[in-house]
This record gives structure tokens, C-alpha cells and sequence, in this order.
């Protein structure tokens, strides 16, 4: 059996079936090489940069293991054979010595990109920033505009090139915020407000969905991001507010309850402090004046990034009966 | 009370997918139990197997369990592939949404813990002692314990399939998706307690490994002259004391907040899910090591054997070893970059997660050069090799993108996620454990597997898993999450998704070639006979005693001169023993009371799942009762004669001659 070309056939395989993919791909979108937003670009281009430096490593590998596998093939009674060959001093710290210099490379790359990626840090730009308040609701996304008053489900607008701070929080179930055209994901977790900021350049309809998985409804937990020029977003937002729908807590109860494939909804006002009430749901109130103002964000630091003027204790003391209502019955 | 807790008639039937499981189920099982009795097999399945201490037989025994359980996983994989490849919408396949995520939560339990893991124990239980020059390991009565509780969790893994359901929350069965509120059914309780039951079992057996191959090693066997595999088995079973208990731990915190109404990772009442992500990684990560380090140490013995050569780097091997084993506690965080840590944090573990490159990629160069001036046999357990430096090299590249968190943000929890973790644990587990296999079947089972077939096999693998995992990198980047059970006919995802199904199938293939080359081989064993008991040339002490080896593994103990120490032997550079008299080997006897303590240990799982309270007392009594009766059992050894040794050691030396 030609069993020396075992290696050079699984490389060629190999080849076949990245050809054979890219093939059945062509022409659709590849969201994440497909960037629309400065931060989904400077992701893309550290995955591209990761693989340029792990091509160095891999490709001398497979040629190794190829040449190394064909010469001292047993039936090459041509090629030196050395049984007790088993130590050789420059060799071994040739490759500790060379992973280490790529991971050195790759570990000052993370050190730097992971603080300027931080999901948690503005973008810099001179453009005000939009705030969106994202809850993930069982199985559908609500999106308020405190700086507006308007609310949708389902549905996300944003003005381009404006920086977009997304406060991101759960009714229930732990959930994962991801545009990928515009930028990597965030968990929505209950009782937690995480942030990520994002930035869209180009106008367009961008798919979002929930990535961690949380029950039945999950693969219809989709939504569309929708970038429009800044004149269009302020007509939007003028024309949604003209509505008569009222987004009130006892509607948001109605809302939260399990559904799936909710129709895109808009709301022409919100009630005062709708997301921060969401937060505190499920605080108790000896559990408030502890709540560390930590960087992970438990109630303390989302209360005081939201822009609204109530303070939080009245919010807390008129929470508490829901807190104990959603936990005992999952919405 | 009800005496039968919440257990109801109504929890039988799930649908006919699911009957259609069980009548297959109840046949398979039906026609053993016949075929037992026809040819009047209980007494020797019983005595010869069962009960039995000896290590070679419960390594077989987990091996046999595991490969039930792998048709399960794959049925489960198949199901999987099957409803992605046609649920574009408008069809939403032909699976309703709750018995998909029951698939795919069923798919990582099952193929984690009741294959990759008894697959790698059944493998140290039959090399380790063997390797070592010993004749047990450190507690036999310990070691079938260990056996009979993974079997007790595999049997409730598969009762939820007859009763009730299976959890539907994905493998670790995050909170809060997993706690009472949202998961009400029985589904998690059986995730929760099939776990705590086998896992009870896998410390048992780290405790006794451990001290197995720090105390029982042939004289003469330094910690720096031992094998390879033994060295990453040492490896992997400090890794299962340190982390099982977390796990243990972990998953009774949540049964509290299940049973008890407590707060640990509830949504309200203090209570939060992230130290539940936190808790179960710290245990899942170090697993995924636990994993992988025995398939290391089945190369280093495969690739220098088959190179007829020594290893090379033999010093570097051990320190990559175990520093991986130290390294794979510092990096659990990179399985939650997205779960909003602060940068530095982030940035700590992500470089924490690259360091872990370095000596895997050293490992991969001294197998290199081990092949480099030595003579390479292109046996199957060298393809498997060969496949594996392929696929492990690929899993490690796209495991490096995702360690750099901003990359990670794009990457985590979609199928470029999956194609990652199969990559690593089929491409690098389990081609090991298959290279492993193949390389001492002929010392337990005293014939060689069937070449041709194995290399068949291989080539349907190898293929089938590059068809079936390198499109889900490709749909993970096009933003396809995992766990979904349908999805949009414009996101372009179905031809794609339709060739990892057509992978799946070649996969499939390959199983098929598997079983036959078992059944094939078993029919010419008589041609593929190994009468020396060194069938490739070997370098090792389980080489040097008989295929199969006697009960007591060696008459008398090796004495060990230096590495690779049969390879001395024969090349006349020192005797492994002098010539001496048999003497009398003292061996654990047989006792059943691993397997009648794990019996009451699935009655307590079954109670705590179906609330059957009055079992739970009982059952637990039962273990008390059943460890004093142990304790006082006076009969826990017996002796074979030396007349007896001396007269199994001469017919082995007629037959090989």
C-alpha cells in the first residue's frame, strides 16, 4: 500500500473541502469578514492577523510532518536510521524558543486590542452618543430610547457613523447581544446591565440574534439592525413618537411573557425609568445599600449610568413586590 | 404519599420518535438477556466479568459501556445533523424544538462523560499497571467501585430516554435556564444526579491511579524512567482530584436551588448564574485536559514504537506535560470573555489560554523528530497519528483566535465554537483513544485487529470529519449560533449545513468499517494471533509478559534498568529479572459489592429525580450497610500457588515457541 502519501492526501483533502466550502458560501454574506462598523472591522482584522501568525506555525508543521513521514518512511532503507537518537539540546530549545517569540507577539496584541476593544469603552467620536437600552425578553429583543421616549421589539434603528452605547440587561434567561456586522457579542443577563458600543459606517439591514442559548424560543430570537443616514433616524424617531402606544409596566409585563416570532413593534412612549426597574426587579432591599458600584456592573453602576432623574431608592421600594412576583412565576 | 413520587404512566410516552427509541431499547436488551440464557452465559458473565477486580477486565468493561453509549451520542449527532440540514425556513424540520435541545444537551453529556471518559479510564486500567511492572492497582475493590457508579450514571443517563426526559439546556445546563423556574421537568434532575453518580466514580479512580503510579511501580521504574502515557496518566488524574469536586460541588448547589428553594444562581434572591459559569468551567476546562493528555501519551507510545525508535525529548515531554496540567487551571475564564469581565482580566486569561500552546506545540515537534531518523510503519495507530497532527494542528490554530478576546466576542458560541471543540476532542481525543485501542488490543485479547479495515476505517474518518466540521468554521463566521433548530433560508446557511451532514454519513461509514473490523478480526483471530505477546516490536513492560497476560500480569516483578524498559531487554543491554523461583502471587478476589453499592446508588439518583422519597432513605442505608458489610469481609484475597504460576508460565512459553 502507498501509505507514504498518507499525509500529502490528507493535506490535499483538506484543500478540497475548504475549496468545496468557500464554493457553496460564495455569495452570501460572511457577517463576520463582512464588517460594517469600525469595531466588527478592528475584530475582523485581529482574527486575520491571529491567522496570518498562525499560518507561520502551522504551515512549517504540515511540510514537516510530510517530508519528516515520507524520507523515514520504513521501506526508505536509504534514509539514516539512529534508534537511540533521542536528545538533542539545540533542537528542544529551537521550538520551546520559537512558540514562545509567537506568543509573545499574540500576547501583546491581546493585551492591547482586548482594552481598546472593551465592549464597556465609548467610542471616541465627536458625534453625541446614542443610548439604546436592550432587554432580552423570552424569546424576543425590546430596545428602548431613553433619549428619544420610543421603544421597539424586534427591531433596532440607529443612525450611522454615531456612536451607539447598547445597556443591555434580561428579563429572565441568560442571553448573548450579537450583531456581527457591526460588533461581537455581549451576555444579557438578569438583574445586570453589561454594555458594548458600537458604531455602524455604512447604511444597510444588519441581522442580530441572541448567541447563548436559552430555551424553546431561542432560533426565532432574531432581529434586524437597520443603520439609516442621521436625517432619516431623527424622521423615524418623529414619526414613531406620534403613536398613541404606551409602553407602561403592566404592558412590559404582557410583553415579557414567553412568546416567540414577535412581530417588529414600536412604542411612541415609554414610561419613566422602565429599564432600571427591570434591573431592580429582583433586588431585595437589604441587598440595595451593599450592591458594590464594581466594574461588573450589578445594579450599582447600571443605576448610575442611566440617564433618568428619579432616584433609585423610590424605584427600589415600588420593585419589590414584582421581584418577588417574577420569581416566583417565570415569565 | 404517592409511593412512585412523580413518576406517572403519562411519562412513558414522548412522541413517537422517542417509543420508537425505546421498543428498539427494550429488543436490544430483550435479546441479550435470551441470548445470555440460550447459551447458558449468565454464571461466567457474572463471575469471569462482573465481579471481577482485575483491572484488564474493567478496562474492557469501560470500554464496552462507552461504545454502547457512543452509538447513543451518535444517533443523537445524526438526529442533529439531519434537522439542521433540512430546517431552512419556511420547514422547521422534523424535530419539535424541546426534543432537539434534548438532543444536543443529551449529545455533549453523553460523548464527554460516558465515552471520552470511560474510554480513558478503560485505557489506564489496562496499560497503566502493566506499564508500571505491577500487578493491580493501589485498591481493586476501589477501582471496580469506581466502574459500577459510572455505570450506575450511564443507566439513569439512558432511563431518561424510557422515562420522562432528558435535560434541554445544553451540556453544562447554565442557570438560569437550568433552575426550577424554567426547567420544571425531570430533565435536569436526571443531568444533575447521572453526573454527581459517575462523577463520584471518576475521583474514586483519580485517588486510586494517582496512588497506583506513585507507589507501585516495578523497582528500579524513577519517576523519570516511566513511559510517557504513564506520565500524562499521572497528569490527567491530578487534574480529576483537583476538578471533580468542583463539579460535584457545582451541580449539588444547584440541586439545592432545585429541591430546596434556594438562591445559589437564581435570577432573584441574591442568587447569580455567573458563579455557576465560573464554578462549572473551572471544573469543564481542566476536563477537556483530563481528556486529551492519555491521548498524548497513547502518540508518544504509538509514534516511537512504530518509528522503532526512542522518543525524542523524552525530558521536555514530561515538563510539557505537566505543565500543561498546571496551566489548564489558570485559563476557565475564556470560555465567558463575552460575559463582561473587565479588559485586564480578559486580556490575563486569553494570554494565559496562548501560553498553553507552547507545550502542546512542543509535543507535537519531539513527536516529529521521534519519527525523524527512525523507520515509520504506517500501522493504523500511525495514520490515526498522522490525522491527528492534521485536525489537532487546525483545532489548535482556530483555538488560538478565539483566546484573543475581542476575536472571541465574534467567535463565541457559534458553530465556528463547535467546529473548534470537535476538532479537538474528535481530531485529538478521539483518534488517540482509537490509536490507543488498536495498539493493545492484541495484549488484552491475545489477536491483532484487522489491518486493512482499520485503515479503511481511518481514511472514512478523517474524511467524514473534515466534510462535517470544517463548514461549521465557515457558518460560524457567516453568524450562525450553535443550538439552533432552524434558521432562515436566506442566510445561505443549508448548502453548507447539508455537506456537515453528508460528513456525518462518511462518519458514519467509518463506524460501520469499525464494527466490522471487530467482527472480522474476531473470526481470523486464529490468523492474526499474537503468540509473543510483543506483537509491534514494543519498547514497554506490558510487551514483555504474555498476550493476553496472565491474571497476575507478571511472575515475578521486572526490575527496571532504565526508559523503554523491554527495549533494554532485548537489546541485551540488562534482564529484566534474575532467573529465579515462582513464588506465591497474592490477588484481590472477586466481590460484587462495587456493583450492589452502585446499584443502591442509581436507586438514590432515581428517587431524588422522581421525588420518590421513601427510596432515598433506603438506598442510602443500603450503601452504609453494604460498606460495613465490606469492611468486615475477611476474604479479600487469595492465593495462586507458586506451583500454579510456574505450570501458567510454562504453557506460555510452549505456545509461543
Amino acid at each position: 500500500m502507498n501509505n507514504k502519501y498518507t499525509f500529502p492526501i490528507l493535506i490535499a483533502v483538506f484543500g478540497a473541502v475548504i475549496w468545496l466550502v468557500l464554493y457553496l458560501s460564495h455569495g452570501h454574506t460572511i457577517a463576520i469578514i463582512d464588517a460594517k462598523g469600525p469595531v466588527a472591522l478592528r475584530e475582523r482584522d485581529l482574527l486575520y492577523f491571529a491567522w496570518w501568525l498562525m499560518m507561520l506555525v502551522c504551515v512549517p508543521v504540515f511540510l514537516l510532518t510530510a517530508g519528516i513521514v515520507w524520507h523515514f518512511r520504513a521501506d526508505n532503507k536509504k534514509a539514516k536510521y539512529l534508534p537511540n537518537w533521542e536528545h538533542n539540546n539545540t533542537d528542544e530549545l529551537i521550538w520551546w524558543f520559537v512558540p514562545t517569540v509567537i506568543i509573545v507577539i499574540l500576547a501583546v496584541t491581546t493585551w492591547n486590542s482586548t482594552q481598546e476593544l472593551d465592549p464597556f469603552k465609548p467610542i471616541a467620536n465627536d458625534t453625541p452618543q446614542l443610548t439604546i437600552q436592550v432587554v432580552a425578553l423570552n424569546w424576543k429583543w425590546l430596545f428602548i430610547y431613553p433619549q428619544q421616549g420610543i421603544a421597539t421589539i424586534n427591531y433596532v434603528e440607529i443612525p450611522v457613523d454615531t456612536p451607539v452605547r447598547f445597556d443591555i440587561t434580561s428579563q429572565g434567561l441568560m442571553n448573548s447581544f450579537w450583531i456581527p456586522q457591526l460588533s461581537g457579542q455581549v451576555y444579557a443577563m438578569s438583574g445586570m446591565s453589561t454594555q458594548l458600543h458600537l458604531m455602524a459606517n455604512e447604511t444597510g439591514e444588519y441581522k442580530g440574534s441572541s448567541a447563548n442559548f436559552s430555551g424553546e424560543g431561542f432560533a426565532d430570537m432574531t432581529f434586524v439592525a437597520r443603520a439609516v443616514t442621521k436625517t432619516d433616524f431623527d424622521d423615524w424617531v418623529a414619526a414613531t413618537r406620534i403613536g398613541l402606544s404606551t409602553l407602561t409596566y403592566a404592558e412590559y409585563v404582557e410583553v415579557a411573557q414567553p412568546s416567540s416570532k414577535y412581530p417588529p413593534t414600536e412604542y411612541a412612549s415609554v414610561v419613566k425609568n422602565l429599564y432600571s426597574r427591570i434591573l431592580m426587579q429582583f433586588m431585595s432591599p437589604s441587598g440595595m445599600s451593599q450592591m458594590k458600584t464594581s466594574r461588573n456592573h450589578i445594579l450599582g453602576a447600571a443605576t448610575t449610568t442611566i440617564s433618568t432623574p428619579t432616584s433609585t431608592s423610590s424605584t427600589a421600594s415600588t420593585s419589590v413586590g414584582h421581584a418577588v412576583m417574577m420569581d416566583q412565576t417565570p415569565l | 404519599m404517592n409511593l412512585f413520587g412523580d413518576l406517572t404512566l403519562a411519562a412513558l410516552y414522548n412522541g413517537p420518535i422517542v417509543l420508537a427509541a425505546q421498543i428498539l431499547i427494550a429488543t436490544l436488551g430483550l435479546t441479550l438477556a435470551v441470548l445470555l440464557t440460550y447459551f447458558k452465559r449468565w454464571h461466567w458473565l457474572w463471575h469471569e466479568w462482573l465481579t471481577s477486580v482485575d483491572p484488564k477486565k474493567i478496562g474492557v468493561m469501560y470500554i464496552v459501556v462507552a461504545v454502547v453509549m457512543l452509538f447513543r451520542g451518535l444517533v443523537d449527532a445524526a438526529m442533529m445533523r439531519a434537522q439542521q440540514a433540512i430546517a431552512a425556513s419556511p420547514s422547521t424540520g422534523y424535530l419539535e424544538p424541546h426534543h432537539f435541545d434534548q438532543l444536543f444537551t443529551a449529545h455533549g453529556v453523553i460523548m464527554i462523560f460516558f465515552v471520552a471518559m470511560p474510554i480513558m479510564f478503560g485505557l489506564l486500567n489496562i496499560v497503566v499497571p502493566l506499564q508500571i511492572g505491577a500487578r493491580d492497582v493501589a485498591f481493586p475493590f476501589l477501582n471496580s467501585l469506581s466502574f459500577w457508579l459510572f455505570v450506575a450514571g450511564a443507566i439513569l443517563v439512558n432511563l431518561s430516554l424510557v422515562l420522562g426526559e432528558f435535560a434541554a439546556t445544553g451540556w453544562l445546563a447554565y442557570p438560569p435556564l437550568s433552575e426550577m423556574a424554567y426547567s420544571p421537568s425531570v430533565g435536569v434532575d436526571y443531568y444533575i444526579w447521572s453526573l454527581q453518580v459517575a462523577g463520584l466514580g471518576s475521583l474514586f479512580s483519580g485517588v486510586n491511579f494517582i496512588t497506583t503510579i506513585l507507589r507501585m511501580r516495578a523497582p528500579g521504574m524513577t519517576l523519570m524512567r516511566m513511559p510517557i502515557f504513564v506520565w500524562t496518566a499521572l497528569g490527567s488524574m491530578g487534574l480529576v482530584v483537583f476538578a471533580f469536586p468542583i463539579l460535584t460541588a457545582t451541580l449539588a448547589l444547584l440541586s439545592l436551588d432545585r429541591e430546596l428553594g434556594m438562591h445559589f444562581f437564581t435570577t432573584g434572591g441574591g442568587g447569580n448564574a455567573m458563579m455557576y459559569v465560573n464554578l462549572i468551567w473551572a471544573w469543564g476546562h481542566p476536563e477537556v485536559y483530563i481528556l486529551i493528555l492519555p491521548a498524548f501519551g497513547v502518540f508518544s507510545e504509538v509514534v516511537a514504537t512504530f518509528s522503532q525508535k526512542r522518543l525524542f525529548g523524552y525530558t521536555s515531554m514530561v515538563v510539557a506535560t505537566m505543565s500543561i496540567t498546571v496551566l489548564s487551571f489558570t485559563v476557565w475564564l475564556h470560555h465567558f470573555f463575552t460575559m463582561g469581565s473587565g479588559a485586564r482580566v480578559n486580556a490575563v486569561f486569553g494570554i494565559a489560554t496562548m501560553i498553553i500552546a507552547i507545550p502542546t506545540g512542543v509535543k507535537i515537534f519531539n513527536w516529529l523528530f521521534t519519527m525523524y531518523r527512525g523507520r515509520v510503519q504506517f500501522t493504523s495507530p500511525i495514520l490515526w497519528f498522522l490525522g491527528f497532527v492534521l485536525t489537532f494542528t487546525i483545532g489548535g490554530m482556530t483555538g488560538v483566535l478565539m483566546s484573543m478576546p475581542p476575536a472571541d466576542f465574534q467567535i463565541h458560541n457559534s458553530l465556528f465554537l463547535v467546529a473548534h471543540f470537535h476538532n479537538m476532542i474528535i481530531g485529538g481525543v478521539l483518534f488517540g483513544y482509537f490509536a490507543g485501542i488498536t495498539f493493545w488490543f492484541p495484549k488484552i485479547y491475545g489477536f491483532k485487529l484487522d489491518e486493512r479495515l482499520g485503515i479503511y476505517a481511518f481514511w472514512f474518518w478523517v474524511v467524514g470529519f473534515l466534510v462535517a466540521f470544517i463548514p461549521l468554521y465557515m457558518l460560524g463566521l457567516m453568524g450562525m449560533t450553535r443550538r439552533l433548530d432552524h434558521y432562515e433560508v436566506a442566510t445561505g446557511w443549508q448548502p453548507l449545513l447539508i455537506l456537515a451532514a453528508v460528513g456525518g454519513c462518511i462518519i458514519l461509514a467509518g463506524i460501520l468499517l469499525q464494527v466490522a473490523q471487530f467482527v472480522v478480526s474476531f473470526r481470523n483471530r486464529k490468523k492474526l494471533r499474537d503468540a509473543t505477546g510483543d506483537p509491534w516490536n514494543g519498547r514497554t513492560l506490558e510487551w514483555s509478559t504474555s498476550s493476553p497476560p496472565p491474571i497476575y500480569n507478571f511472575a515475578h516483578i521486572p526490575l527496571v534498568h532504565g526508559r523503554d524498559a523491554f527495549w533494554g531487554v532485548k537489546h541485551m543491554t540488562h534482564e529484566l529479572q534474575a532467573a529465579q523461583e515462582y513464588q506465591d502471587i497474592e490477588l484481590p478476589a472477586n466481590t460484587a459489592m462495587g456493583l450492589y453499592i452502585s446499584g443502591f446508588a442509581f436507586l438514590a439518583g432515581f428517587s431524588l429525580i422522581w421525588h420518590v422519597w421513601w427510596l432515598l432513605p433506603v438506598s442510602i442505608i443500603g450503601v452504609i450497610l453494604c460498606l460495613i458489610v465490606r469492611s468486615f469481609d475477611m476474604h479479600t484475597h487469595y492465593i495462586i500457588p507458586a506451583s500454579e504460576v510456574a505450570h501458567i508460565e510454562r504453557r506460555r512459553y510452549h505456545t509461543s515457541i
